[in-house]
Formats: C-alpha cells, structure tokens, sequence
C-alpha cells in the first residue's frame, strides 16, 4: 500500500529525514517512536505534502502511484489522513461547514454521490457520540476555542467521517489526561480494519498500551534505527531512547523483520 | 507554500463577470460642465422650478470647492469637462408605462445581472427599483407597495409626483456644500431611488436598487433618499455593476437616510463596480457620499457594505445620533486586489443621550491592492451614556499588498465609552495546509477562510445578498449546513 524507500527530507536547508525505509500493507498498524527531533513529525508532514518541506531524495510509492508528485489535496483524497498534532483553528468557518465540505471532497473524488444537509447531519452526529463530543461543536468555528482534548477528538472525527485508508496520528497522545485519552484511542480502534493502514507517531509507550501496534520502529536522528514488535515499545520504556541511541542497530530494518 | 500561491493567485485573477456592454440607443449631452449642462439636465427630466433653482445653487458652491486629498488613495486628476452628465436609454414618447414597455434589451441587460425585473420571475419579496446610466427604468411592485402608503419610486419621478417630500427632506442630511463631490452630485444628478416609509409602517418587502452603468465617458450621479417615519421599518439593497472599459469612469453618488422617532432603517450595498484590469487600467472611481440620521428617539440606522469593485473606492456611511437613544451600526467587507485602492469608513456621531453605534469592518488585501479603513467616533458634550464599540480587522493575502488604520475618536463627555479592537494578520500557511489535507482544492480553502474572517458582516446581509456577496468573494455557501 505504502513503500517509502530511502527517503530524505530538509526543512530550511537542515537535513532532517536521512533515508527512511518503511512499509505499510493494508490493515497494519505502525507504530514510530523516537525522541524529539528526531523526525517524526517531518515524516508525517512529508507525507501529507507540506510544501515547506523539501524532499531531497528517495521515493514514496502509495497504492502504486508516486505519492510524492500529487498534490496535497489528492493525496487527502485518495485516502490519506494526517491527525494533526496541533489542529490548526479557523474563525469565522464552522465545523459543521468544513466537515461537510471536506467529506464531499472525497467522495466526489471516489464517485460517490454528496451528501445533502440532511443525510450529512446524520452521519455527523453518530459519529459526534462516539466520539463524545456535543453537538454545539458542529456550530462553533473549527478548533476555535477548543481545549486540547477537544481538538484531538475533533481530529478522530474527521477521520472518522473521512474513512481514510491511510491514517497517519501525529502525537495524536499529547496534552491529553488519561480519561481523553482513552476516548480518542477507543474512537481510533473502532476505525481499526483490514483495508486500512494507520501509522501512529508517538514519544510515549502509553498511547501504545491502548493502540495495540503490529510493528514499532524506533526513529533517531532522521533514519530508523530499529523495528520490532509491540515489545520494542515496552523495552525502551524500560530503558529509554539513550538505549537506543547509544547502541544503534542496523540502519533501517524493513518493517516485516522483528528486531529480535 | 510555492503551488498553493500560484493556485490562490489564479483564484485571485478571475475575470470580471459584468463587464459585458449592452449595444442600445442612447440619449446623450454633450460632454462638459456649465450651468448650460445644468439646465439641460433639469430640462430633460422635466423637472419643477425649485429642483433647478437648488442644482445652479449646488454647482455655484461647487465652483469655489476643491477636490480633496487627504484620502489614502493617489489618481491622476479628473477632468470634469471631459465627463458626459447625462445618458439615458433612447424611449418612445414619454417613456413606459409599464414592463411590457420596456425595451426588451434592457430587461435582458438586467436578467444577464442576475436581476430579473419580470415581477413573476422574481423571488417574493424584493422590489426593484433598476437604473441604467442617468435613469430608471423600471420599478417593481409599486403597486402592492403603495396600497401601505409606501412610495418606492425613482428619484424623477418622486421630484415630479411628491415634490413636498423632496422639498422637505433633500439635502437635510448631506447639503450641497458638505464636500466636493456631495456638491457636484448635488448640481448634476440624474436618477436614483426615493422610498418613504410612513408612520408605523413595516415595509412588507425588501426593497432594492441595482445600478448599471454602460455607456461610454459618463458619470453616474445618483441620488438616494429613504425616510422612515414614526416607528416604520425597512430594508433596503442596492447592487452595482459596469462594463469594462479602459478609461476610468465616475460614479459620484448620494445617500440621504432620515429616521424618525422609533424607526429603523437597514441600508446594504453589494459593490461590484468594474475594478480596473490586474495593471491598474480602467475601472470606476466611486466617491460616495452616504449618510444616516437617526432624528428621532430611539431609531435605528445600519450600513452593511460589501466592496469589492471600484479602481479606487472613497465613501464612508455614516450616522448622526441626534435623537436619545439611537443605534448607528456599521459593516463592512472591503476587498481590494491587483491595483486597487479602497479607502473606507464610517464616521459614528453621538450627538442624543445613551446613542450606541458598532463598528465591524473587515478589510481584505491582495495583489498590489492597498485598502484603509478610516473611522471617526464623536461623543459630544451631551452625549450623556453614549457607547462605541469598534473592531477593525484586516487580512492580508501575498506581500505586495497593503492595509491602513485610521481611527479618530473625539470624547467631550465624560459619560461616553468607546472601545476599539483593531487586528492584522496573513492567510496563514497553515490554515491552507490543514484544510487541503482534509481535501479541499487552493482555490476553496482560501475562499473558505476569507469567508470565514468576514462572516460576522455577512450574517448582517439579507439572505439574497449574503449568497451573492459569498459568491463575490469567490465562497460557496456557509452555513448551508446548520
């Protein structure tokens, strides 16, 4: 579904990604974890086409297609999602009016009929409870005012109503006490599927223990530096990324490789 | 954010829509000003004594007056020799009785508008009162209107059929001699809508003026004159537009609104006047003299205005607060992209005890376009409890473009507040990103949020124009949806 082969990318001439090889089939769940600065979230947002990025070598082939030619709303729509780390607020727009507008996007793009006010509400709402957010929210402008957790379950949400075949959560965990978290990882299990692939950026082991991953790889310094399973996790919550970053394995092992 | 800013641009550059010509017979004058061109305007229109005796007065004040610089704006002089003051759409004999008279390429003129003046085709609810360079050439629904009393009519024939009206009230909001171009609209104007509103009357409809300018080398000098009496309410639109032609061409209008005890009047203007090509060329100059008084107690008076046309743009709606308890309100849209220059306010004077204005302008620039809003809140000494509140945002779209604050405030009570919020900000980067991930194209993210940062003046619109004002600024409907 998604190959991303020796991958390389800069922001304002600093190296950032130094050849990343990854894999992801339809279905799996995959974990990066690394410490800060070491490029996660550079991952995420070279993916999702930030033009302020700067990719300097390496390829990305997603459902056959060289991902990194389309633009940024193709590849939104042909089934990439990026849960942001920081939802980004903008006045004056409703929620309600920017979902609706996005989730038409996309399935005007699938071919797919748009869904009128009518079905669009009802959707949206369903959708709202199982998430746990009210409904004033569809009113109110998007993520204007919104406490941490609200924008992240407003970020699940979305996701929820796009039907993504690729989520990519950005440290979709931080900022959020336990009780938030647990809603926002169950309102992302319950999008868990055989056709959908999910890479989960996170700092933290906990988000993990809720958002059980197939792979984990470790990210330093711009390459990944270990892939195992679910137990990589817990190994350097019990020893920490200096563990890691003082012994480094083999460059990148690719994700189907348990590090053990 | 390279491709998203060539996409925005793109969106930026579409071309203007109304800027057809309508190829149809025209009655002009000969170019230039004198009391002769006064004369022959009055003449034309067949006008009574008082009406030509007020013109000379307006244009021998006139002549003394000089063409103010302080706006914001920079343009070479205009001639005012080389204007033609009055064109009228040839008519057989006395002009038409009714619709089935009027000639049918007009009416095709304004259905292209998207102002169908067929009173089935209409939606219920609007009348329309349509001008066409120096005349009217229809007005709807008059009937129905006048069986409440009510008088919508072009300005020609209030003069000829309620002169003791206009006698009354013209010229007791903005005289002749309040500035240059008050003056010279005052000497030479040729039509514009008239509407009375009387006691205690709700005007069933909104009621609506579109102006249209077309030919060649003319002004357009239109008056407006709108009185609610005692407790009366009404809604009122006008619409503009004009062909695109590469001279600049003037448009020197009017606005007098006059508010009894207890009445309310709400004035909107969509302005889409030609705005010139992406290098400056062509376009109008709009220099607007518009002002509300709130005469009695508790009346109310509010401007919304959504600018997005006009080379260069020079008007401020205003409100005297003369009666205790008036409410002045102003909102306002103005956007200027490639070359133009929008130099927009509104002046709030508190003249009545606990008078309340608010003030909502947003100003959007893009291209080389510089936009200015310039604002003047007065509390006199016997505006006792008076209160202001201003909020002045702007959105700056590229780096090329340019935007101004001018806010005066002027307190001699001790009594009165005045508050005043004023931002600045970008279309941010990441506002684009973030809404293109979720799928949406350049082009309707940037609408989407330009939209979103004027909603609070477009929620001031009657639904009609909401739509249309969304669409001029390049959005899709918020707000369908909940």
């Amino acid at each position: 579904m998604l190959e991303i082969s020796q991958l390389k990318a800069s922001v304002d001439g600093k190296q950032i990604l130094r050849g990343i090889d990854l894999s992801v089939k339809a279905g799996e769940v995959h974990a990066i974890m690394g410490p800060n600065g070491s490029g996660k979230s550079t991952l995420s947002q070279v993916l999702a086409g930030r033009e302020s990025y700067t990719v300097d070598g390496g390829t990305v082939t997603w459902q056959g297609q060289d991902l990194l030619q389309m633009p940024i709303e193709e590849r939104a729509r042909s089934g990439i999602f990026l849960a942001f780390q920081y939802p980004v607020e903008i006045p004056g727009v409703s929620n309600a009016y920017f979902l609706k507008a996005a989730v038409n996007g996309v399935r005007r793009h699938r071919g797919l009929p748009e869904l009128d006010a009518m079905d669009f509400l009802a959707k949206v709402k369903g959708e709202m409870k199982a998430v746990g957010m009210k409904e004033e929210f569809l009113y109110r402008s998007v993520n204007e005012g919104f406490s941490g957790g609200e924008k992240k379950r407003n970020e699940v949400l979305q996701m929820s109503l796009l039907e993504p075949k690729l989520a990519i959560l950005d440290e979709t965990d931080s900022g959020l006490d336990i009780d938030a978290l647990r809603i926002v990882a169950d309102g992302i299990n319950r999008l868990r599927s055989p056709e959908r692939a999910m890479i989960v950026i996170t700092h933290y082991q906990r988000l993990l223990e809720y958002i059980v991953p197939d792979f984990v790889h470790v990210l330093a310094e711009g390459r990944i530096v270990r892939s195992g399973g679910r137990e990589l996790a817990l190994d350097l919550e019990e020893r920490g990324y200096g563990w890691i970053e003082r012994a480094p394995a083999k460059g990148a092992a690719p994700a189907a490789e348990s590090a053990r | 954010m390279s491709s998203a800013t060539t996409q925005i641009d793109s969106f930026l550059d579409r071309e203007y829509a109304a800027g057809f010509v309508t190829e149809i017979e025209t009655d002009t004058i000969p170019k230039g000003l004198s009391e002769e061109t006064i004369h022959l305007i009055s003449e034309r229109k067949g006008e009574p004594a008082f009406m030509l005796e007020w013109r000379l007065r307006a244009y021998r004040r006139w002549l003394t007056m000089r063409n103010p610089e302080w706006a914001k704006v920079s343009y070479p002089p205009v001639d005012f020799q080389d204007i033609v003051y009055y064109a009228a759409p040839k008519k057989k004999a006395d002009g038409p009785k009714s619709l089935d008279e009027v000639d049918p390429e007009l009416l095709r003129t304004f259905e292209k508008l998207g102002v169908p003046l067929h009173e089935r085709a209409r939606l219920a609810g609007v009348a329309v009162d349509a001008v066409f360079d120096s005349v009217s050439v229809a007005t709807t629904f008059q009937k129905q209107l006048a069986e409440q009393g009510i008088i919508f009519c072009s300005f020609s024939e209030a003069v000829k059929n309620h002169p003791e009206i206009v006698q009354q009230y013209l010229g007791s909001v903005v005289p002749p001699s309040d500035n240059f171009y008050a003056a010279l609209n005052s000497a030479v104007f040729s039509d514009g809508s008239f509407v009375f509103i009387p006691k205690g009357v709700r005007c069933p409809m909104e009621l609506s003026t579109y102006f249209r300018i077309n030919a060649r080398d003319s002004g357009q000098f239109e008056r407006t004159l709108i009185i609610a009496e005692e407790g009366a309410t009404v809604s009122y639109l006008e619409g503009c537009t004009a062909p695109m032609r590469d001279e600049n061409q003037l448009h020197a209008a009017v606005v007098e609104l006059v508010a009894l005890e207890g009445a309310s009047i709400k004035y909107s203007t969509v302005q889409n006047w030609y705005p010139g090509d992406e290098n400056g060329v062509g376009g109008i100059y709009n220099f607007v003299t518009k002002r509300g008084d709130c005469r009695g107690a508790r009346s109310r008076i509010a401007w919304t205005q959504v600018e997005t046309g006009s080379a260069i743009t020079w008007k401020y709606p205003s409100v005297l607060l003369r009666g205790d308890d008036s409410v002045g309100e102003f909102y306002s849209v103005a956007l200027s992209n490639h070359r133009q220059q929008a130099d927009t306010g509104t002046k709030m004077i508190h003249m009545g005890r606990n008078t309340r204005s608010t003030i909502i302008s947003k100003g959007i620039s893009a291209g080389h376009g510089s936009n200015t809003f310039r604002g003047l809140v007065r509390m006199s000494p016997k505006a006792e409890g008076a209160r202001n509140y201003t909020q002045c945002d702007s959105l700056l779209i590229g780096d090329k473009c340019a935007a101004h604050t001018f806010p005066t405030i002027e307190t001699r009570n001790p009594t009165a507040r005045v508050e005043h919020e004023a931002t600045a900000s970008r279309i941010a980067e990441d506002q684009l990103f973030y809404a293109m991930q979720r799928g949406l194209s350049a082009e309707d993210a940037v609408s989407m949020i330009v939209n979103g940062f004027c909603k609070e003046v477009f929620k001031e619109l009657p639904m009609e124009f909401a739509v249309e004002a969304q669409n001029l600024i390049g959005v899709s409907l918020e707000g369908s949806v909940g």
